[in-house]
């Protein structure tokens, strides 16, 4: 590995002797198979996703290219008038949005608490929380599970929407406070002459000036929600299966390999579609989020 | 006119539970004020943090706690059986095999995410398509286990050898007059376990990409120049000077994947059901849970957390140095 990047490095200095373009020939090869590595897989799916069901499962997809096939949506049709898929679509939705819009405003507190108030202990706390941030998800599913059985909580959004908020916390909180916690002292000690309160100071100035690290925590806990898989399959999993969302559905469907996987193609795209959308329009964010957490902290 | 229930409950929940929320501040801020000033700063923050302190509690402090004490109970959590469950896990070859595959899973996954990711961040340093190299790379890090399993499905399809092959990689293979390969169904050598590590090093390493990048980006251009001024060749500025300063950087994304590896389930799950000698401890602490073992499943949850305290108790360490340079 590091001897490829040697190769393409040297030639950034450019020997003299051969013409520039050829010394960065091997820089611009090894990036654009590692860009085909990368992206042919999912070129693959898509491709299939178009392609009549009795073609895949006889010819692979690089053969549906030269000359073209019929391509046509009847797979997505197919798919999504299939009750539970359509139906899964909709419930991904219903979990993913509470599960993202709670979170953000309970850590939206506990950031300010910790960024901006004196109390005895705080970053002891803090550091908790911090450390909580890795506690497996699979340490607390028994005993929730006990207590959402004693509520008769089993099965329904609810129990989803709570334990994404707790599970998605740590982060958020950590995210939130660090942010916080580096805006102007200056602003709130003007606000603290002017005689306003935690509250005003805190849904008038910090929240504006805290946008785009709420943006990446929103955008974060909605791709997490939305692509999770574990915690919907554990706490509405076999007890009602008409609130599972479509990561659980699709990943059911690979496993019945008799019942049609040549649908499947369309519908993992399918789940992939809300996730490419944000990522499209708000990679920016999502980026800074990214770097401003992990590289900072 | 019918409205589904689900709708008018996830609006309910999504404009009323921040509305109570912000109300559970506004309340506070009121009651406050009416006590004297040193009570009201002392008390305040407390208030504030409720709310998350509650869901902390509730949803990560007490269910660990009570998993630790189920690890050392029978199924029923009736009596203690002392350290039974764990003599089951660490005395059972299947349960060894897991965990095996795990460890595995927590070489593998950072070297390959960490290696490939570096490599990437300094070559498309270079290049004038540089971001949108990096989105590509980026790009499966947005997307579920589940999409990225059935994206690999189609990848490691395998017929046999008198059908044609659909499967991308076998179709690569036989035009080589190879194969075709189980690629998931392979257990020797561990075959089919590192395929799937390298699915999740597909998806993870647009993450490590990113991090190192910026890191990268951030090392002054005068001193790598003024290095090869000084006669420093590519290989020297990259072990002298680049390498060094990424270090840290790089521990950071190499903790966050060794614990990513640890609680991997969903691709095992999507990919092979934990058949084949692909089951990993995550994996099969849902599987005996499902199995009504909640004592083993208990067991084996815990030694997934103690598997992964030692990287936390580095990780914070680090915070707090950080926090002391602040």
């Amino acid at each position: 590995m590091t001897a490829r990047t040697d190769s393409g490095a040297s030639t950034g200095t450019g020997s003299r002797e051969l013409p520039r373009w050829l010394t960065r020939l091997p820089l611009h090869l090894t990036v654009l198979v590692l860009m085909a590595i990368w992206l042919i897989p999912t070129i693959g799916l898509f491709v299939n996703s178009f392609r009549d069901p009795n073609e895949v499962t006889v010819s692979g997809w690089w053969t549906a290219i030269f000359p073209p096939e019929n391509f046509s949506l009847s797979n997505y049709e197919y798919v999504l008038g299939r009750n539970n898929i359509g139906e899964a679509f909709i419930n991904s939705l219903f979990i993913a949005i509470p599960a993202t819009v709670i979170p953000v405003f309970v850590a939206g507190f506990a950031g300010y608490a910790f960024a901006w108030m004196r109390f005895p202990g705080r970053n002891v706390i803090f550091l908790t929380v911090v450390g909580l941030l890795v506690v497996p998800l699979q340490t607390t599913f028994i005993p929730i599970l006990r207590l959402y059985a004693d509520l008769g909580w089993n099965g329904q959004f609810l129990a989803v929407w709570l334990a994404h908020t707790g599970y998605g916390l740590p982060f958020a909180i950590y995210l939130l406070r660090n942010f916080m916690s580096e805006l102007p002292r200056e602003v709130f000690e003007s606000a603290d002459i002017d005689g306003a309160g935690f509250a005003t100071k805190f849904f008038r100035l910090a929240i504006p000036m805290t946008i785009p690290a709420i943006a990446a925590l929103a955008i974060f806990q909605f791709l997490f929600t939305w692509n999770d898989l574990l915690v919907a399959f554990v706490y509405i999993g076999a007890v009602n299966p008409d609130n599972l969302p479509l990561t659980v559905v699709v990943a059911n469907l690979v496993q019945s390999t008799g019942g049609g996987w040549q649908y499947l193609a369309a519908a993992a795209f399918l789940t992939m579609a809300v996730p490419l959308i944000v990522f499209l329009f708000l990679q920016r964010y999502f980026v800074r989020g990214l770097t401003g957490g992990a590289v900072k902290g | 006119m019918d409205i589904d229930p689900r709708l008018f409950n996830a609006i309910v929940v999504v404009v009323g539970v921040p509305a109570a929320l912000v109300g559970f501040i506004l309340g506070v801020e009121f009651l406050l004020r009416l006590l004297p000033g040193p009570r009201q700063a002392r008390l305040r923050p407390w208030l504030w943090l409720l709310p998350a302190f509650g869901f902390l509690v509730v949803f990560l402090i007490y269910p660990t706690i009570i998993t630790i004490i189920n690890s050392f109970q029978n199924d029923k959590g009736t009596e203690f059986v002392g350290l039974d469950n764990f003599a089951w896990f660490l005395g059972n070859e299947q349960q060894l095999s897991t965990l095996f595959n795990s460890l595995l899973w927590v070489i593998l996954l950072p070297v390959l995410t960490v290696g490939i990711g570096l490599l990437i961040a300094v070559l498309v340093d270079r290049v004038r398509y540089e971001s949108v190299a990096k989105s590509v790379i980026f790009l499966p890090l947005a997307i579920s286990a589940t999409a990225a399993g059935v994206i690999w499905f189609f990848m490691f399809l395998w017929q046999p050898a008198s059908r044609p092959q659909v499967g991308t990689l076998n179709g690569i293979l036989s035009v080589f007059g190879a194969g075709p390969a189980a690629f998931l169904q392979t257990d020797d050598f561990r075959f089919n376990t590192v395929m799937l590590i390298v699915v999740m090093a597909w998806m993870w390493t647009g993450f490590a990409m990113v991090i190192i990048s910026a890191a990268y980006k951030g090392i002054s251009r005068e001193l790598l120049e003024a290095a090869r001024v000084d006669g420093a060749n590519e290989w020297q500025v990259f072990r002298g000077i680049i390498w060094p300063l990424l270090l840290p950087t790089i521990a950071v994304i190499a903790t966050t994947m060794i614990i990513t590896a640890l609680k991997a389930f969903d691709l095992v799950y999507v990919m092979t059901g934990g058949k084949f000698d692909t089951s990993v401890i995550a994996f099969e602490m849902i599987q005996q849970f499902g199995f009504g073992n909640t004592g083993r499943s208990a067991a084996i949850a815990v030694i997934l957390l103690l598997a992964i305290i030692p990287i936390m108790a580095v990780n914070i360490r680090r915070f707090q140095a950080q926090e002391a340079i602040q």
